[in-house]
């Protein structure tokens, strides 16, 4: 069973870094961060109480063995990785990182990939600097939590001028229920550095009925002046797995940050996609995909947080709800008095695939200056049945009519993935679940 | 085999009111045949009937494509039978690429285990593409997606083009259309005239049948074909417009509004 977390607190998360070892700055910052958990609410999204959710299974650290070559990663991992991995790679395995790959030419221009436990001793004061400063460990229950359990995680940094060509890969995959599963993704993009990262976050648990795991993860970026961070991500882990991901970028000037999302998880979600648009000419790009089935409740939100002149946001969600699932969208364009000029669009989109299905979609607008332009557009409906006729007028079934226009609707979000072989993973995991 | 198509007393309704009040028309193979007629008298409700639309109800007559009852078939199986309606507004579908989509709808009609090879499909396309001057990038945009009025209008005849269909239905194929792209559009009809398929050509201007030569002219008024001719027809509406029809059958309101 997993740890009864009723008494989680500061001891216990101090208690866990020292046996781990890790440097004694961070034991006293886990050990901060218990104290913060014991005491602190859970956070509350718009129109999604969170509980009845079972967000207390935390687990118990229980490391994987590492390997040496991509070769020797367990069949369930290997199947999980796109043939055209050419790229960094690093693949968490439960509790612990067990695989690193980082090419010789890559490291001498100084660019780092390591586990963040690894870099939490090689890079102390990069990390110190930058790790929770985005998502704060006092926001809530599940930051403070986050704080003290996180473990494995990916640890990137990209020097100065550096552009990294490929896409650099993270595998999150989990298979033990019992196992604590916090990554922690931190990146550092330093001044005019280019860089795709793909996260997959994955999990096969095949565990008995009322097991659930608690993946409460985080992503961290920050983009310094004139840096472009492209950042992907696909989760679909088993219904068993409560998805608990808060994704931070901050953004100096002339910086650009862009979200592909594909929220595909099977069980209850709750993510929280934000740019902090701190520089002046800094950009972010949100595009975000969602599919529920089954019994799924999800809370969805993206923001962009406009702080610097002229910066520019854009946030588009599309969802499709089947069967029972529940959605909450939000998005949340907040413009900062004094960052003039700046530029704030949003979209949000659902389709409803059944009757009992539910899908809210709430755009926001918080302005607080008024030399900006900001917009905004929603919409929930069904299947348009012209679409449907038009292309069943070709000859086309109704069935393949609608697969071909549910498809579509995910398609301008799918398509930017930046690997192709995760497109085509992408796709196989749509068509499993919109079946 | 050569193509017959007929309508028979057709009558379809709206909302429970009736648009089409008795339509008789028989297509052979071969045979062009236009359709003209003032705003709102029904001519795109009758495309719309015959290609399936659920919004309209039909509740009379017969429709037979080569002996086959039109009117039992699914919109899509009435597709495959042959039956092909370039739209007066085609719809617009995001994510659905061109490409995607018509090779979809040829292997519709092919049936599984007999698909169309991708290298196949994609020479077919460029071919057809490059008759109709499209630029090549219409295969890969989304289907009709911010496409001008014009470009939509030659997509839908790249698409007949490409399904070979038996009985084509033009809606205001014209509409839209620069005279060069009238030509063109023209040509790809032309090209595709043969013993095996029927055209019904609806449209407002004597300018489209100078390219499509018309065997014959019908005129719809109040939802039913009140005067058909030659070519010659088409061009007395053309010079004096419909007063003088109106006259000769006693029609004050040729709309299908009136009682
Ligand atoms: N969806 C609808 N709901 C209500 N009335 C409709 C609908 N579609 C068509 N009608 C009515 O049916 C009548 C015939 O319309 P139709 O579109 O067939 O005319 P048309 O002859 O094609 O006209 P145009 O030359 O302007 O294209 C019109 O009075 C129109 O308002
Ligand atoms: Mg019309």
């Amino acid at each position: 069973m997993s740890t009864p977390t009723t008494s989680f607190g500061r001891e216990a998360a101090a208690a866990l870094s020292r046996s781990k070892n890790e440097p004694a700055w961070l034991i006293a910052w886990r050990e901060e961060a218990g104290e913060l958990a014991a005491k602190l609410e859970l956070p509350k999204p718009e129109k999604m109480p969170l509980t009845r959710w079972t967000l207390d299974q935390y687990g118990t650290d229980r490391p994987s063995k590492t390997v040496s070559s991509a070769a020797d990663l367990p069949a369930a991992i290997a199947e999980l990785l796109p043939e055209d991995t050419q790229g960094a790679l690093i693949v968490q395995h439960n509790s612990s990182v067990v695989f690193t790959r980082l090419s010789e030419e890559l490291k001498a221009k100084g660019v780092v990939l390591t586990s963040l436990e690894e870099a939490a001793r090689a890079h102390e004061k990069l990390v110190r600097e930058h790790l929770m400063t985005a998502y704060k460990k006092d926001e809530h229950k599940l930051a403070a939590v986050h704080a003290a359990l996180w473990n494995g995680g990916v640890f990137l940094y990209v020097p100065r001028n550096v552009d990294i060509e490929f896409p650099v890969q993270a595998l999150l995959f989990a298979d033990d229920a019992d196992a604590t599963f916090m990554p922690h993704v931190l990146i550092v993009a330093d001044t005019n550095s280019r860089v795709s990262f793909v996260e997959q976050a994955a999990a096969e648990l095949n565990a008995g009925e009322g097991r659930t795991l608690l993946h409460n993860a985080a992503v961290e970026i920050f983009a310094k002046s004139g840096a472009h961070v492209r950042y992907a991500a696909v989760h679909h882990m088993d219904a068993g797995v409560v998805d608990v991901s808060y994704r931070r970028a901050v953004l100096d000037n002339d910086a650009r940050v862009e979200w592909i999302v594909g929220d595909l998880h099977n069980g209850n979600t709750l993510t929280d996609t934000n740019s902090v648009l701190q520089g002046n000419g800094s950009a972010s790009d949100s595009k975000i995909i969602c599919v529920g089935t089954g019994s799924q409740r999800i809370s969805l939100t993206t923001r962009a947080q406009h702080i610097g002149k002229s910066s520019e946001s854009d946030m588009v969600t599309r969802a499709v709800m089947k069967d029972e699932a529940t959605s909450i969208i939000n998005g949340i364009t907040k413009i900062e008095h004094g960052s003039t000029k700046a530029n704030g669009q949003q979209t949000e989109k659902v389709l409803m695939l059944s009757p009992k299905a539910r899908g809210d979609a709430n755009p926001i607008l918080l302005i607080d200056e008024d030399d900006v332009k900001a917009g905004h557009a929603a919409s929930v409906g069904q299947v348009n049945a012209d679409q449907v006729h038009y292309l069943m007028s070709r000859g086309i079934s109704r069935k393949e009519a609608e697969r071909l226009i549910i498809h579509g609707f995910l398609d301008p979000v799918v398509s930017e993935i930046p690997l192709a072989g995760l497109r085509e993973q992408l796709h196989r995991i749509l068509e499993r679940k919109l079946g | 085999m050569s193509t017959e198509f007929e309508i028979r007393g057709l009558k379809a309704t709206i909302e429970g009111k009736e648009i089409l009040k008795g339509i008789d028309l028989k297509i052979q193979g071969g045979e062009i045949h236009a359709i003209m007629g003032p705003n709102g008298t029904g001519k795109s409700t009758l495309a719309s009937a015959l290609m399936g639309h659920p919004k309209y109800e039909v509740t009379d007559g017969e429709v037979t494509l080569n002996g086959e009852d039109v009117l039992e078939m699914e919109v899509d199986e009435r597709a495959r039978a042959g039956l092909f309606l370039a739209m007066q507004y085609p719809s617009e579908i995001t994510g659905v690429t061109n490409a995607d989509f018509l090779r979809s709808a040829i292997n519709a009609r092919r049936g599984e285990g007999n698909e169309i090879s991708l290298i196949k499909f994609i020479r077919l396309m460029e071919g057809k593409m490059k008759e109709l001057e499209m630029d090549p990038e219409f295969m890969h945009r989304y289907l009709n997606e911010g496409f001008s009025g014009g470009e939509k209008k030659r997509n839908e005849i790249l698409q007949m083009m490409m399904l070979e269909p038996k009985l084509v239905i033009l809606d205001e194929i014209d509409s839209g259309l620069d005279i060069d792209a009238l030509k063109i559009v023209a040509a790809g009809v032309n090209a595709m005239r043969s013993e095996e398929r029927g055209f019904l050509v609806i449209t407002h201007y004597q300018r489209l049948l100078n390219y499509i030569k018309p065997d014959f002219v019908h005129v719809m008024m109040q939802g039913r074909i009140v005067k058909s001719g030659g070519p010659e027809l088409a061009e007395r509406l053309e010079a004096e417009g419909y007063d003088w029809v109106k006259e000769e059958l006693g029609i004050v309101d040729e709309t299908v509004q009136q009682a």
